[in-house]
């Protein structure tokens, strides 16, 4: 499903990706761990269309990320820091723009079944702004999700969760992943990160530093090897 | 096939539009601020110049593009601001859609709010000013000149948006570029509110039209550009 060979990605001076190699195949759920500033952020959003890598290719799906970005972007839900919501809409209208954005078919069902998914169906009416921290998350996985993507990018989706909704999360996206989509969910969180994936990796100063199926990997001993891993200069 | 890529593409330039109305109907930030700026801006001219007669018929379109101008710039800078916030633009550009039906559809609501203003400034200039411009080729022009100044607009307030200092960026880098249309505008209500037929004041007519075909088209040209990493 993701083919990146050797994708490198400067701004100015600074080097955030150093020659990336990653393969993911269709149905895989992967957790890139990393601390703050390795280039998960970069990563993701080089796959999503956002960013364009100065160097190296990538394939989402068989098709070439630079060249075929519309057909590449409809395969791909993204889920960012922010929520990509319109606070003066409420959860219903910004969703019903997502679908218009994506041509989702029978959108209204589809709008009311990812909100009863992600538990907003009562407050599907309410305006963002007047939705919680977690609430706000949910509704962007919602809008993630809208469109049946094959393709889940999901940056740092725990951030301002607190454990019951961060636990919800992670129903969710062990149910996605149930559903044969392919899920990269990038997180500095290591205990989170790892009991979901079925394959970690670590990125660190640009570079997949640590590439393991998740039935390798004992936590405590992930951790020690984690924290000297990203002490080190490569 | 064609014919269904046209009509995918308008459907996603009017969810954009229909969006940003929907947005403005419950916040009323952009209309608003734009509103109340043209109000007392129109009200300070009204008092510090004694437009009666033919000294109202010659200043007259300065002071209402003026105000437009200035009003317009305000809005541009909010509509696109919105769009930042909660990463809005982040998620347009996300979508499997052309990056010119995202211009297209934030431009066209920057014109909707735009000649919203303009509708309601018109009466209330005219009863200030005692000057009619609430007629169709005085519309015409409203019209070609707020479509060049809301597409050079959104271009460049999508430049500026991610600058540290945008409220100043966007005036800086838009009154220079829009002083062709504004001169033509201007030129052009004069000459209708100075009794002169559509066909008389042609030439700055078509210098109207040839600056929102050129800007229109720049636009498309590059925005993909402006708003991708």
């Amino acid at each position: 499903m993701i083919e990146a060979r050797n994708v490198t990605k400067s701004f100015g001076p600074r080097t955030a990706l150093a020659g990336v190699d990653l393969s993911i195949a269709e149905g895989e759920l992967v957790t890139l761990v990393g601390p703050n500033g390795a280039g998960k952020t970069t990563l993701l959003r080089i796959l999503a269309t956002l960013s364009r890598p100065s160097s190296g290719t990538v394939r989402i799906g068989g098709l070439d990320a630079s060249r075929d970005g519309e057909r590449v972007r409809a395969e791909i839900g993204f889920l960012s820091h922010q929520t990509l919501l319109y606070d003066e809409l409420t959860g219903e209208q910004n969703l019903r723009f997502y679908a218009r954005m994506y041509e989702v078919a029978s959108d209204r069902a589809r709008i009311g079944e990812v909100l009863e998914r992600v538990g907003l169906g009562m407050r599907r009416h309410d305006r963002v702004e007047t939705l919680s921290r977690g609430m706000k998350q949910r509704l962007a996985v919602a809008r993630a999700v809208l469109h049946h993507p094959r393709l889940l990018l999901l940056d740092e989706p725990y951030s301002g969760l607190d454990a019951e909704a961060a636990d919800r999360l992670t129903d969710l996206l062990v149910e996605l992943g149930r559903e044969r989509r392919t899920i990269l969910l990038a997180t500095h969180r290591l205990g989170r990160g790892v009991s979901v994936g079925q394959r970690v990796l670590i990125l660190h100063q640009g570079r997949v530093v640590y590439d393991q199926p998740r039935g390798a990997i004992e936590l405590p001993g992930f951790a020690q090897l984690y924290r000297a891993m990203t002490s080190q200069e490569p | 096939m064609i014919r269904g890529r046209a009509l995918q593409f308008l459907r996603r330039v009017a969810a954009i539009v229909e969006k940003d109305i929907a947005a403005e109907l419950h916040s009323k930030e952009v209309v608003s601020a734009m509103l109340v700026f043209s109000v007392v801006a129109l009200m300070i001219f009204s008092f510090a110049l004694d437009l009666r007669g033919e000294m109202a018929e010659a200043a007259a379109p300065g002071v209402l593009w003026a105000t437009v101008v200035f009003a317009g710039t305000l809005g541009l800078s909010r509509s696109l601001a919105r769009e930042q916030q909660s990463g809005g633009m982040e998620g347009l550009l996300l979508a499997p859609v052309d990056r010119s039906a995202i211009f297209f559809g934030k431009a066209a609501g920057n014109f909707v709010f735009m000649g919203v203003v303009e509708v309601a400034l018109l009466p209330l200039f005219s009863a200030l000013f005692d000057v009619p411009l609430l007629r169709a080729d005085v519309l015409l022009v409203l019209v070609l000149g707020t479509v060049g100044y809301a597409a050079v607009g959104t271009l460049l307030a999508a430049m500026a948006v991610n600058t540290r200092a945008r409220e100043v960026m966007l005036p800086v880098l838009l009154l220079p570029l829009a002083v062709p249309v504004l001169i033509g505008a201007v030129q052009a209500t004069r000459g209708l509110v100075e009794g002169a037929t559509l066909a008389e004041v042609g030439s700055w007519i078509r210098i109207l039209v040839v600056y929102d075909l050129v800007i229109v088209a720049v636009s498309l040209l590059t925005f993909g550009s402006v708003v991708e990493e």
